[in-house]
């Protein structure tokens, strides 16, 4: 059987550090960290008061008043970073059919920013657990099912097929982009508007973390405060985006002369059925998800030539990881480099993973792999290529990207330079 | 201050993290390890923070990250409440 | 697909009852089950009544441990499992990890865990935020403490689309049978009754403010002011046909034939709905021509503009009063994520019992809805396929075929479909 095949011909970013995709890049090859004291609310009282923000203006960038009103800011970003990459695909000329058009959104905590602000306002700041639904706005159900984000895609993109909310924690945005490719696949559609958003950046989810000691406490010194696989990390920088994707089926794509950055060629996921929120140090599922993306890809660990990482820089994730690589790459573990973009624009929770699978395909694009910033003492435990500090000039083929998340989700996706699936490729070395 | 008791312990060892079937709070369990309790890091997080709001005793980061068992908790408590 | 997707075990917490056959008894008695609402009190909202799952211990059916780090949306999923897994007689510590899959649904994940927490930091401070609040509010709680509690290490996913989302999360489920899957954890439950999750459902328009149980959620009536919200859901095990077999399995419910799902276009585009092609799709995707179809069960917003809307769609896939049309949703209430995974389950059992549940309440349908509502008591009828419909608020449409497994299939597994 000839599988169809999943292009990705459309990127839309919006990220700490700058909107838009060419922006972003920048960002990540210059090296440079969008970490700073958080400025969406006055964090005082708080014990993580930094995080990676976004700088856009809702109304300069193209949104109507209206829009702006019902659209929690994760609906915002979703809406302009699907806005770019339908420009960015050239699809908007040769509008795809609505029928065989849908959209894989993710995202982890949905519209919780907008839902705390009216919950503010309806509950007298928190005074009246029986709250006055006369002060509710009239979009509050939006707010309340966070499928609303995908319907704000789809009306973007005119989807007419199959559109849903993926809301698998932090593994969202390589869920969300594994799903949309399946529907290609499939043949359910031929151009899938995939990605994920989320804006965390409020009160009770910096709250919810705190509690947790899972973020980190280093607020004298933000820019730094991102340390993945560094010895001194202590803990994750919160952070806000989205990224979004047209993905079509590949001889589509060509037959129209897209520009088609990569391939979505694998994707896996698999519970760690362990731990809401703890990783057992042999990273044995996050293994098997990466095993069966290669299997799916038709690749083998020696075709990787970039790992794109979870590297949250909390002291159990960046180890985990680390033997998770190891059990499923072997040798090709220690010989490929891996980095971490979070370093850099922080972890967006169910964003996080489409951010990342856009880095990953710049990065094919480009033939360069983006640095893990802020890494500076190697932890002994994580002993493989991080690339730290400085983005480095890599022939890239082949990314795996991975993800991991509360509830035990681990996700891995397998991008590939178009057109050459594992067997081809060394055929044609 | 009357120094907390470990019965006022297990109240909000309960309300924290509940009780494993295979666990029987009413034993000796001041030595017992939060392991061998069945109560998980996060478990002891949410014990931290309850004996921070309830207790109204501060439980900074480390000191959370040092409680093995309840003894250990009680300690902790017992010497802040009576330097207070 | 190269799979056949059959269901084998279904559990069942919502406000007709808790367990198979007390929920379809009560189903088959044809009365509603709503009532006012009583996990707090709403004397004061302009919506007051609800579908509560009745003497629901919370102690009783979800371990102690996991208790208070889970919202009751959560403890309503982990009860309805266990049942599904036992009505499945499945050991999930006798099957292979990387083959157990969970695939649930949410609308609007740990509502009342999430509304307690958000007031102790808005009233006292962030420092009263728990350390629970961080995996109990998100929507993906229910499918990571399921996969936790049973040891399920396969493909783990979660969709949300509103109503819809509970029939997606099925046809994820089938889905993922084609990537090495064989036993599946599907299904979803909502638990929306805390006051501001109350407030917000009250902004979409759509609730009905009357206070008479019997009259206040009437689908299809020409009358309809709104729908009544509900509370529960079912978790369904769906198993490939081949590994069921393997492990012996003595009870097949029936097969997820087909599934599609579409969009439709924004509010006040000119461009027609989309329902109709999700019909037309998922007997596509089953195989099944209309006329095979011996049931429908309706999404039944009870909102005339959409009911009319899904009258149409009916009708222009089976013809003028072609096919019986059923909502026992009528009774319980929607439940968001739980209509359709205990809408698949009403069907299963009506293949399995010869008999429709009915709609209540239901006094007069406008005649050009065109549509064969089965009001009032069960009809008595074989029925071997049925189609589910959900709508998701926004715009979203899922279509889920079922139908009775092939007497040769059923013969080769051993098993028999009791009618």
């Amino acid at each position: 059987m000839n599988a169809r095949r999943v292009a990705i011909t459309g990127i839309g970013v919006m990220a700490p550090g700058g909107t838009g995709r060419k922006a972003f890049w920048s960002t990540l090859t210059d090296g440079r960290t969008a970490t700073r004291t958080i400025s969406l609310f006055d964090p005082a009282g708080f014990r993580s008061r930094i995080a990676a923000e976004c700088d856009f203006d809702p109304a300069a960038e193209g949104l109507s008043r209206r829009e702006i009103r019902r659209m929690d800011r994760a609906a915002q970003m979703a809406v302009l970073a699907a806005r770019e990459a339908l420009l960015d695909s050239g699809l908007d000329d040769s509008e795809p059919d609505p029928a065989r058009t849908g959209v894989t959104l993710g995202s982890a905590v949905g519209c919780t920013m907008k839902l705390e602000e009216e919950y503010v306002v309806v509950s007298d700041t928190g005074r009246d657990w029986l709250v006055d639904p006369a002060y509710g706005v009239p979009h509050l159900y939006h707010f309340l099912v966070p499928s609303s984000l995908a319907a704000e895609v789809a009306w973007t993109c005119g989807a007419e097929g199959p559109v849903s909310l993926i809301s698998t924690g932090c593994t969202s945005g390589l869920d969300a982009v594994g799903n949309g490719a399946r529907l290609i696949a499939d043949g359910v559609a031929d151009t899938v508007v995939a990605g994920a958003t989320d804006a965390p950046i409020s009160p009770i989810t910096v709250a919810c973390f705190d509690a947790i000691k899972a973020t980190s406490p280093n607020n004298d010194d933000p820019a730094h405060a991102s340390r993945p696989f560094d010895r001194d990390r202590d803990g994750f920088v919160l952070g806000e985006g989205a990224a979004v994707f047209v993905l079509e089926e590949l001889d589509r794509a060509r037959a129209r002369g897209a520009h088609v950055y990569c391939e979505v060629a694998g994707y896996a996921t698999r519970g760690n059925a362990y731990h809401m929120t703890g990783l057992k140090p042999d990273g044995r599922e996050m293994a098997e998800a990466i095993r069966a993306a290669m299997n799916a890809a038709r690749i083998d660990p020696d075709d990787i030539d970039y790992i794109n990482a979870h590297g949250s820089g909390t002291r159990q994730n960046d180890r985990h990881e680390t033997a998770a690589f190891k059990r499923s790459l072997g040798k090709r573990a220690y010989e490929v480099p891996v980095s971490s973009i979070k370093s850099m624009i922080g972890h967006s929770l169910g964003a996080i993973g489409s951010l990342e699978v856009a880095a990953s395909a710049l990065a094919i694009e480009h033939d360069v792999v983006p640095p893990t910033a802020n890494l500076r003492t190697p932890d002994p435990e994580c002993d493989l290529d991080y690339v730290p500090g400085i983005a480095r000039e890599h022939r890239t083929d082949v990314v795996l990207s991975v993800g991991s998340g509360f509830g035990g989700f681990q996700s891995a996706v397998v991008l590939t330079a178009p057109g050459r699936d594992g067997a081809e490729r060394r055929a044609a070395a | 201050m009357a120094d907390r008791t470990l019965d006022e312990l297990r109240d909000l060892m309960v309300a924290s993290g509940g009780v494993d079937e295979e666990v029987d709070l009413s034993d000796d369990i001041l030595d017992t390890t939060f392991t061998d309790l069945s109560y998980d890091s996060l478990a002891v997080l949410e014990l931290a923070g309850r004996i921070e709001r309830e207790w109204d005793v501060v439980v900074p980061d480390e000191a959370a990250a040092d409680f093995q068992t309840p003894r250990m908790v009680l300690d902790y408590v017992n010497e802040r409440a009576g330097v207070n | 697909m190269s799979r056949r997707a059959v269901v084998t075990g279904l559990g069942v917490v919502a406000p007709t009852g808790i367990g198979l056959e007390d929920h379809w008894a009560a189903t088959l008695r044809g009365r509603s089950v709503l009532g006012p609402l009583t996990r707090f009190d709403a004397s004061r909202y302009p919506v007051r009544l609800a579908g509560q799952v009745p003497d629901f211990v919370t102690k009783e059916r979800v371990p102690s441990r996991v208790i208070p780090q889970t919202d009751h949306w959560t403890h309503l999923a982990l009860a309805a499992t266990d049942l599904a897994l036992d009505d499945a007689d499945a050991r999930p510590a006798d099957l292979p990890e990387y083959e157990m899959a969970v695939m649930t649904a949410s609308s609007s994940g740990g509502v009342e865990f999430g509304q307690r927490e958000i007031e102790r930091l808005w009233r006292d401070g962030p420092r009263h935020v728990g350390a629970y609040q961080s995996i109990a509010w998100f929507y993906a709680a229910t499918t990571g403490q399921i996969s936790i509690r049973h040891g399920m290490r396969g493909p783990c996913g979660v969709v949300v689309a509103e109503q819809a989302g509970g029939l997606d999360a099925i046809g994820q489920a089938r889905r993922v049978l084609d990537e090495g899957a064989t036993f599946v954890v599907s299904g979803g439950t909502d638990a929306p009754f805390s006051p501001y999750g109350l407030t917000c459902q009250i902004s979409n328009g759509r609730l009905s403010e009357s206070t008479d149980p019997k009259a206040a959620y009437r689908p299809f009536d020409g009358d309809a002011a709104g729908y009544v919200p509900g509370e529960g859901g079912a978790i369904v095990i769906v198993e490939d046909a081949d590994a069921a077999a393997r492990r012996g399995v003595s009870r097949v419910y029936g097969e997820i034939a087909g599934y599609a799902a579409t969009f439709d276009p924004p509010p006040g585009s000119d461009r027609p709905p989309t329902l109709r092609r999700a019909i037309e799709r998922a007997l596509d995707d089953a195989g099944v021509p209309p006329a095979d179809v011996d049931v429908v069960f309706a999404d039944a917003a009870g909102v005339p503009e959409l009911d009319r809307r899904e009258a149409e769609a009916i009708g222009a896939v089976f013809g003028d009063h072609g096919v019986p049309v059923t909502a026992p949703k009528s009774m319980t209430g929607r439940m968001y994520a739980g209509s359709g995974p205990l809408d698949l389950v009403d069907a299963l059992l009506s293949i399995r019992d010869g008999v429709i549940p009915p709609t209540v309440g239901v006094r007069r349908i406008p005649a050009d809805y065109g549509i064969d509502l089965v009001r009032d008591l069960p009809r008595r009828v074989p029925v071997r396929t049925a189609l589910l419909l959900a709508r998701g608020y926004g715009g979203f449409n899922a279509a889920l075929v079922v139908r009775a497994v092939p007497d040769a299939v059923a013969a080769a597994d051993g098993t028999t479909v009791p009618r």
